[in-house]
């Protein structure tokens, strides 16, 4: 089992919801991609080179200020409800924690350090990433910046006059950059506007997934919002479209609220009190039962129906009900039956607590 | 609506043909829209890469954009060919991209709306002053686009690295 202490706040700073427009925006996070020039890519490697990227890298942020005193986890070693606890963080894909169906690759390595981290041998050798509270590209990018620019004078990356950083996926190349945001709307879908915003954001260049990243549900109303394209634009306008994009999104979700409010207040009231009412007596809980309920008291605090539930409280009820984290917590596995009942315990106490804290 | 064609099964493709001036439409299954060679419906063609890499390295000799020699060609750096590419949809190594430049750039240009990267440039640690120069060179030229284009924030920014770099 792996040692959490390891990392400063578990890798996941962003759930005290200290950063701006944080009851919207749970987490703002950019990537780079970057390759190390002279190895191959992902699809051509052996397993010796994998592992002589993975040494390369360790060797390389052993001295930076970013990484120097990284956690670091090696996921070819690792079992199945470590690997999956840190992608319910966020920290690593599905991929590359070997959740994606084929096992993970050798030298498949994280290095975690306060609010950037390092996935080494994902598609590409080195995917860097920072992550910040609330709607924050500026920060975000601050952070992964840092990093790069420390990690690009130790490594040679991979660079191409005309294409820019090269990438092993064509619809990464030039900036590497993927900036997304994991916004909350609850609004949008309650009054069924969420598919023209959709629609409309797809048409200005923008991807929508769910929870999870690539290829993941949406669930709870969570959306990640990022960027399409990599290449053409700088660093800063791609980050400045995103940020434009996503505060028209928070604008029409306000809106919605609004409206909600104003023509459906009652049915709204009893729909938020409702989920707070399971989430607060319940005795069992399925995952995708949590996270819709969530997402209604979530609603409801925002709209200052429910007093008395912080943020920083939604945010870790979220985290912490899924099912590698029950597992851990409880030294079960990620499907063992009792899972249900501990989550419902989890969201019990919390919220109880949360309420003698306000009283 | 069943298929038209083998009356059996759910239609679930509508197939438009234009013949001899005259549009044929069919309602058919996928297994006879397949025999009609209409695309399954799997994740190619349904992206700008699928549909490109799809077309990238057709089997039938004249369907391809791609000269037979380029088709061919392996890369030096790690033997890959863009065959591979078409199947794995990913680079052997940062070679490919010098050696499938011609076709990547097209695929690029499709993907991003553009071929040229204006982000921040990056030289190797070590680099000779001669790629220094090549670096600057090459800013030089972003930087005329840039005023062209009358993209000055642009502007402004390669300026800015262009006197850290000179």
């Amino acid at each position: 089992m792996i040692d959490l202490t390891l990392l400063a706040d578990g890798g996941i700073g962003w759930i005290d919801a200290s950063g701006p427009a944080s009851p919207l925006v749970l987490s703002t996070r950019i990537r780079l991609a970057r390759n190390l020039a002279g190895r191959p890519f992902a699809t051509r490697s052996s397993a010796e080179d994998r592992e002589a990227i993975a040494e390369a890298v360790a060797g390389a942020v052993a001295g930076t200020e970013a990484l120097g005193r990284a956690a670091s986890f090696r996921l070819d070693r690792l079992d199945l409800r470590d690997r999956l606890l840190l992608h319910e963080r966020h920290l690593v894909s599905k991929e590359l924690a070997g959740l994606g169906g084929e096992p993970a690759p050798v030298g498949a390595m994280l290095l975690v350090q306060g609010r950037v981290g390092a996935m080494v041998n994902e598609e590409d050798h080195l995917r860097l990433q920072g992550v910040v509270s609330g709607f924050a590209l500026d920060a975000a990018y601050a952070e992964v910046d840092r990093l790069d620019s420390e990690l690009g004078q130790r490594l040679a990356f991979a660079f191409h006059p005309e294409f820019g950083y090269l990438s092993a996926c064509p619809t990464n190349v030039g900036t590497g950059l993927r900036a997304s945001v994991l916004i909350h709307l609850p609004g949008l879908v309650l009054t069924k506007e969420i598919s023209k915003v959709l629609q409309g954001l797809a048409q200005v260049g923008l991807a929508v997934r769910g929870l999870y990243g690539e290829g993941s549900e949406v669930v709870g109303n969570f959306f990640q919002l990022s960027n399409q394209t990599t290449l053409g634009k700088s660093e800063r306008d791609l980050l400045d479209h995103l940020g434009k994009m996503v505060r028209e999104v928070m604008t029409y979700e306000e809106e919605a609220r609004a409206v909600l409010l104003r023509d459906a207040r009652a049915v709204i009231e009893d729909k938020v009190w409702r989920a707070y009412g399971l989430l607060r007596y319940a005795r069992a809980i399925s995952y995708e039962e949590a996270m819709n309920l969530l997402s209604g008291v979530r609603l409801g605090v925002g709209l200052q129906v429910i007093p008395d539930v912080g943020f920083y409280a939604l945010n870790k009820m979220l985290v912490h009900t899924q099912p590698a984290h029950l597992a851990s917590a409880h030294g079960v596995a990620i499907d063992d039956p009792s899972l249900a009942v501990h989550r419902a315990d989890f969201v019990r106490t919390l919220l109880q607590d949360e309420g003698r804290r306000a009283g | 609506m069943t298929c038209q064609q083998c009356g059996e099964r759910e239609a679930v493709v509508l197939l438009k043909k234009v013949e001899g001036g005259e549009v044929r439409v069919m309602h058919l299954c996928e297994r006879c829209a397949a025999e009609r060679g209409v695309p399954e419906g799997d994740e190619s063609a349904k992206t700008p890469l699928g549909a490109f890499l799809a077309a990238m390295g057709g089997d039938a000799p004249g369907e391809s954009p791609l000269s037979s020699a380029a088709a061919l060609a392996e890369c030096p750096g790690c033997g890959a060919t863009l065959q591979d590419f078409r199947r794995t949809g990913r680079l052997g190594c940062a070679t490919c991209w010098t050696t499938f430049e011609g076709p990547l750039r097209g695929l690029v240009r499709r993907v991003h709306g553009a071929t040229r990267h204006v982000g921040e440039f990056y030289a190797q640690p070590g680099a000779e002053p001669a790629d220094q120069a090549a670096v600057v060179r090459r800013l030089r030229e972003q930087l005329a686009v840039a005023v062209s284009d009358e993209n000055f924030e642009q502007a402004a920014e390669l300026r800015d690295r262009l006197r850290g770099l000179e």
